[in-house]
């Protein structure tokens, strides 16, 4: 796997992060390779196992847990939209059908394990329908990759993905 | 980021949001000293570790994570001659839907949530901390780290803090959407590298098997804010705000069918839900009328708007009696939230005006509680998918007779039966919707809604067609077609409570 220099030093650096246990860096380990990879492959988490000194059911049961952590690359742009009470009250449903609409991706199902996002044909964006986001007073709301939107109605989602193109 | 509220309502006592929407506030560490920061902790240095951990037992603070357990207590828990090393967490994980106001502290006034924590740390004598912070807050890691790292080049965190002798390091770690980490023991686990399983009480009681097997004190961001001022007033002068037994301010966080959502620092229980909801928020939307509200994230027992409550209260002399209120007379106490049959939990208020179907909310909810369930205990994994299977088919008009009988035999067999609070908290909603909003729920207990697709434009509701009311597939077939929202969205019909 390549993983460039700088990255590893990163990688390193965080692990001293964990003086009593190395096991404790598996998390923001995994958050470092997804955001320089996109995804988690079974050759990323052999690779954090082996960094680690871990099994590798050690990283793969964390990737399989954690909804964060992809298995299958997303798009360019990964959208994630609220589903829970507050935003559903305000309109993140139909939020959802409308990003989907209007760029082009089939709408997620909400299956809630594995992977439930959904790419593009483009592979330009990824949708994904995830639980409270922690900003139920503006929604409903989502986020773009690591960018927070709140209030989001057809307009602003529009103008939204016009941002990303 | 956009702020809910510029200014602060008249009724608000902000301590904890002081610099939250202040004008000209920066994250910097600078503005934060400009501004009498890290004076507290000065101050905290020069006294015995005991000493603070006094203070704070004597203010009477309690957490602000949803428990309500006295921070003083836990922290006397500590044996600070421990064999062990002992560790310190701020539990930022956030995730109890209708909560957002630790995002808030992070995102507006990190060095506060830094302060809070090495006092915290000094008074329980912890020389390593982390800050589990949601994945979902990725620019609130970042603020984080920034933050930690100005107090330690200006000498507040890491070797021999500020010449004091006592050393301490703070990092922090990035949780990645499981709502089960925000459980003290699960957190730890995760902390630890592995599955967020939560841990069985006793024995694994953080204060004595924590983190790494030792002890360990798992705070909330708010809570740990809240022990700078302590030390800044005294512990006796702070008891004085708010009510005996209810001491503080309190953040509460408002969302739903009001005309201004947001959040309100307020003394405990100094304001009632109504002063809440149509002071400080404005009212109900579009004029409607108040249904019900969950008044501690929605975990919270439902209440119902109509229905009358029974407080005990001091009269003049001094004698406790009991007292019938409404709802909108109810004091946003722990207390008395909990006399009511629900809680103050993390102070997330969600309101729910009378468009809404009650059984399209549980719905919502039970979606929530079965994709979070972490499946160790099998009365809540088989219970809580269970839960949401049953209004899932309820809401699409697939309901049977029996489904609001099974729904509460469901429940009233996860609650109290699981290895941590997950069981209570998706038990709760079920068990008081059903019992709150009986009708509803009959009605929907019917295959009363011929199932129906509609392909274009329908709201999939988990994957499936939620199915269209009858009224608007007649207006589909003559031609209007109106597009069916999610069935959440259905405000706007006043006929939507009954199908
Ligand atoms: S419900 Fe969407 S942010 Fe909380």
């Amino acid at each position: 796997m390549d993983i460039p220099a700088e990255l590893e030093q990163k990688i390193d650096e965080t692990i001293t992060h964990y003086p009593v246990s190395k096991r404790s860096a598996v998390l923001p380990l995994l958050h470092l390779l997804q955001e320089h990879l996109g995804y988690i492959s079974s050759e990323t988490a052999d690779w954090v196992a082996k960094k680690l000194d871990l099994q590798p059911i050690n990283v793969l049961e964390i990737v399989t847990f954690y909804p964060m952590f992809r298995a299958a690359p997303p798009g360019r742009h990964h959208i994630r939209v609220c589903r829970t009470l507050s935003c559903a009250m305000a309109g993140s449903y139909k939020l959802l059908n409308d990003l989907c609409e209007m760029a082009h991706i089939e709408r997620p199902q909400h299956a809630g394990h594995g992977t439930p996002f959904t790419v593009g044909e483009d592979g330009k964006f990824s949708i994904e329908f995830v639980e409270c986001l922690a900003s139920c007073g503006t929604a409903p709301v989502c986020m773009v990759n690591d960018d927070f939107y709140e209030g989001v109605n057809k307009e602003a989602a529009a103008e939204i993905l016009q941002k990303y193109q | 980021m956009v702020s809910l509220i510029k200014q602060p309502h008249p009724r608000e006592k902000r301590m904890i949001f002081k610099n939250v929407d202040r004008p000209g506030w920066k994250t910097d560490i600078d503005t934060y000293l400009g501004d009498g920061g890290y004076e507290q902790l000065k101050k905290a240095l020069t006294m015995s570790q005991p000493d603070v951990v006094n203070e704070v037992k004597a203010s009477g603070l309690r957490g602000r994570g949803g428990a309500g357990f006295p921070c003083g207590v836990k922290w006397g828990f500590i044996k600070q001659d421990s064999p062990k090393p002992i560790y310190l967490i701020c539990n930022a994980d956030e995730s109890e839907p209708g909560t957002f106001k630790d995002r808030y502290i992070i995102h507006q006034d990190p060095h506060q949530l830094v302060e809070g924590m090495v006092i915290s740390c000094y008074a329980v004598n912890a020389r390593l901390a982390y800050i589990y912070i949601r994945g979902e807050y990725p620019e609130g890691a970042k603020i984080l780290e920034t933050a930690l790292a100005e107090a330690r080049e200006r000498g507040f965190l890491g070797k021999n803090i500020q010449g004091s002798g006592f050393d301490c390091e703070i990092y922090v770690h990035r949780g990645a959407g499981a709502y089960i980490c925000g459980e003290e023991t699960g957190l730890i686990e995760s902390l630890e590298g592995k599955r967020p399983y939560p841990r069985i009480k006793p024995p694994y009681f953080p204060a004595v098997l924590g983190l790494y097997q030792c002890p360990t004190i798992v705070n909330n961001v708010e809570t740990l804010c809240h022990v700078k001022h302590i030390i800044a007033m005294g512990g006796a002068e702070y008891a004085k705000i708010g009510r005996p037994n209810n001491t503080g301010t309190r953040i509460l966080c408002v969302s739903g069918d009001v005309q201004k959502p947001g959040y309100f620092e307020v003394e405990v229980g100094s304001v009632t839900m109504g002063e809440l909801i149509n002071d400080m928020c404005g009212g109900m939307k579009d004029g409607r009328k108040l249904k019900a509200i969950i008044p501690g994230g929605s975990s919270a027992k439902v209440l119902r708007a109509d229905e009358r409550y029974k407080i005990k209260e001091k009269n003049a002399e001094g004698v406790t009696v009991d007292k019938e209120i409404g709802i909108e007379d109810i004091p946003m106490d722990f207390d008395t939230l909990a006399a009511v049959g629900s809680m103050a939990g993390s102070g997330g208020v969600i309101v729910m005006d009378d468009s809404r179907n009650m059984v399209e909310t549980l719905a919502n909810i039970n979606e929530f509680y079965a994709h979070e369930s972490c499946g160790q205990c099998t009365p809540c994994r088989e219970g809580s998918l269970w839960m949401q299977k049953i209004t899932r088919r309820m809401v699409s008009g697939e309901g049977a007779k029996q489904d609001p009988a099974v729904l509460k035999s469901v429940a009233d067999n996860i609650a109290g039966k699981t290895i941590c609070a997950f069981g209570e908290a998706c038990a709760w909603p079920t068990q008081s919707f059903v019992a709150k909003f009986k009708e509803e729920f009959d009605a929907k207990a019917q295959r009363n809604v011929t199932p129906r697709e509609v392909s274009d434009g329908v709201a999939l509701q988990a994957g499936r067609p939620v199915l269209v009311h009858d009224h608007e597939v007649a207006a589909a077939s003559a031609g209007g077609v109106p597009k069916p929202d999610a069935p959440w969205e259905v405000s706007n019909d006043s006929k939507s409570g009954e199908v």
